[in-house]
C-alpha cells in the first residue's frame, strides 16, 4: 500500500473537501467571535486591575490568575457537561464560545496591564495637568500607545484562541477537528486530518509570521 | 488680602521624610516668581501640589482663583487653569505636534476642530515653530520640544503657568530659546511660577524670588536684593556654589 494513496488519497480528499469547508467556517466563526469577545472582557478586567477600587482589583486579579490556570479542556466540559445541572443549558458553540473566551480575557487583561503600565507616568501627568479626565487620558493619550506595544502579544493570543477552537469537538460542536474526524470514519482513511492539520496551518503561519515580523521591527525601534 | 494662588500651611510627606514643613506663600496675579534651591529641597513637590500632581497632608491649603485644590469635581476645573510645563517635555508621542496643542481645549473645552487647529498654529508661531505642526515630537529637539509643550500648555488659555524646571534637561545651545518664549511669556502678563537653576534667567525676570532649602521657604524677595544681597547664610552658601564654578 502506497503511502500517498494512505495520507493524502485524492479521491478521498476530493469527496471529504466539503466537508471540511464547512468545520472550517464553524472554526473561523468561533475563532472570531472568542477573539473579540477576549478582548473586550481583557480591557474591561484590565481596568478594573488597575484602577478600580481595592477589592475589585483583587477579585480581578483572582479571576485573571484562575482562568490563566485552568485547562481549556477542562473548564469547556464544565461549562458544557456541568453547567446544564444548574439549569443552564449552552449550545456547543455557545458553551466553547464562553470557554473561550473566559481565558482568553485573562490572558488579554494581563496583556492590556502590561501595555499601559509601559507608558511613562509623565504622560498622564501631563494629561492630569491638561485637564483630562481619566477616561479622556485613558482613549485619547495612553491606549492609542499602548496599543502599539501590545498589538504582538495580543496576536499570539489570538493565534493560540484559534487553535484552541479544535477542543470544541469535544462538545460535539462540528468545528474542522470533528468534521475532519467524522470524514475519516465516513472514508476509512486519514487523509481528511491530514488535510484539516494543513488548513490550520495555511491560516495561522501567516500570523505567526507576522508576530515574528512585528517584534522583530519593535526591538529594533527600541534600540 | 490673599494671592491668585494662595497657599497655607503646605505639608507633604513621603513617610518618615517631611518634603514640605508648612509653606505659606500667596501669588499675585501677573506675577513672575522664580524658586530656587539645592536639589531636594521640595521646590518642585511644592509647585507639583499646585495643581494636586502631588498630594498634600491634611491641614494644607492651596487655593487658586479662589477655588481649593481638593481631589474631585473642581480639581480639574482648576487644573484647566493651571498650566505646566515638565522637565521631560511630556509631549504625546503618538501625535503631531499641532495635535499635541488641540487636544486639551478640544476635549476639556469642547472646541470645534478648525478653531482649535488655528489657536494651534497661532501659538505655534508665536512660540516660533510654525513650520514644525505636521511632524511628530520624536523628530523635534529637545528645545523645540519644549517649546511646543509651552504652546501645549497656553493653549488651555491658563491663569497660571507653572514651569518644573523646564531647561534642566536640555542641551546647552537650546536653553537660550525656551528661556526667550518664558521671557516673552512674562512680559505678556501671564502669572508664573518657575523653579529653576538659570540665575540669569530669575535676575532679569522674576517679579520675587523664593529661596527654598530642607522643605521650607528661607529668604524671599526681588531679585535685586536676594540674589545679590541674600541675608541667609543658607542662601549665600547656595548662591556662593551655584555661581563660583
Amino acid at each position: 500500500m502506497d503511502i500517498f494513496d494512505t495520507f493524502l488519497n485524492a479521491e478521498v480528499m476530493r469527496r471529504t473537501f466539503p466537508m471540511l469547508l464547512q468545520g472550517l467556517w464553524i472554526t473561523l466563526q468561533l475563532g472570531a467571535a472568542s477573539i473579540v469577545a477576549g478582548l473586550v472582557l481583557g480591557l474591561g478586567l484590565s481596568m478594573l486591575r488597575l484602577y478600580g477600587p481595592a477589592p475589585v482589583r483583587f477579585l480581578t486579579r483572582v479571576y485573571i490568575d484562575i482562568f490563566r490556570s485552568i485547562p481549556l479542556l477542562v473548564l469547556l466540559i464544565i461549562v458544557y457537561y456541568a453547567l446544564p445541572f444548574v439549569g443552564l443549558r449552552l449550545s456547543p458553540f455557545v458553551s466553547a464560545m464562553t470557554a473561550l473566551t473566559l481565558v482568553s480575557g485573562a490572558y488579554t487583561a494581563e496583556i492590556f496591564r502590561a501595555g499601559i503600565e509601559a507608558i511613562p507616568k509623565g504622560q498622564f501627568e501631563a494629561s492630569a495637568a491638561l485637564g483630562l479626565s481619566g477616561r479622556q487620558t485613558m482613549a485619547d493619550v495612553i491606549l492609542p500607545q499602548a496599543v502599539k506595544i501590545v498589538i504582538p502579544p495580543l496576536t499570539n493570543n489570538s493565534i493560540n484562541v484559534v487553535k484552541d477552537t479544535a477542543l470544541a469537538s469535544v462538545v460535539a460542536m462540528p468545528d474542522l477537528l470533528k468534521q475532519a474526524t467524522q470524514a475519516q470514519a465516513l472514508a476509512a482513511n486519514p487523509t481528511p486530518l491530514i488535510v484539516a492539520a494543513a488548513i490550520y496551518v495555511a491560516f495561522l503561519w501567516p500570523l505567526v509570521a507576522l508576530v515574528s515580523r512585528m517584534e522583530r521591527r519593535f526591538a529594533a525601534r527600541r534600540r | 488680602m490673599s494671592g491668585f494662588v494662595s497657599i497655607r500651611n503646605l505639608r507633604k510627606s513621603y513617610g518618615q521624610f517631611e518634603a514640605l514643613k508648612g509653606i505659606d506663600l500667596d501669588v499675585a496675579k501677573g506675577e513672575v516668581v522664580c524658586i530656587i534651591g539645592p536639589s531636594g529641597s521640595g521646590k518642585s513637590t511644592l509647585i507639583r501640589c499646585i495643581n494636586r500632581l502631588e498630594s498634600f497632608s491634611q491641614g494644607s491649603e492651596i487655593r487658586v482663583d479662589g477655588i481649593p485644590v481638593i481631589t474631585g469635581r473642581a480639581l480639574a476645573k482648576v487644573r484647566a487653569e493651571v498650566g505646566m510645563v515638565f522637565q521631560s517635555f511630556n509631549l504625546f508621542p503618538h501625535l503631531t505636534v499641532r495635535e499635541n496643542v488641540m487636544l486639551a481645549p478640544r476635549r476639556v473645552r469642547g472646541t470645534s476642530r478648525a478653531e482649535a487647529a488655528a489657536q494651534a498654529d497661532r501659538l505655534l508661531a508665536r512660540v516660533g515653530i510654525a513650520s514644525q505642526a505636521d511632524k511628530y515630537p520624536e523628530h523635534l529637539s529637545g528645545g523645540q520640544q519644549q517649546r511646543v509643550a509651552i504652546a501645549r500648555a497656553l493653549a488651555m488659555e491658563p491663569q497660571v503657568m507653572l514651569f518644573d524646571e523646564p531647561t534642566s534637561a536640555l542641551d546647552p545651545e537650546m536653553v537660550g530659546e525656551v528661556l526667550d518664549v518664558m521671557r516673552d511669556l512674562a512680559r505678556t502678563g501671564v502669572t508664573m511660577i518657575v523653579v529653576t537653576h538659570e540665575m540669569g534667567f530669575a535676575s532679569q525676570v522674576a517679579d520675587r524670588v523664593i529661596f527654598m532649602d530642607g522643605g521650607q521657604i528661607v529668604e524671599q524677595g526681588p531679585p535685586s536684593q536676594v540674589l545679590s544681597n541674600p541675608q541667609e547664610t543658607r542662601t549665600r552658601n547656595f548662591l556662593g556654589a551655584v555661581l563660583n564654578h
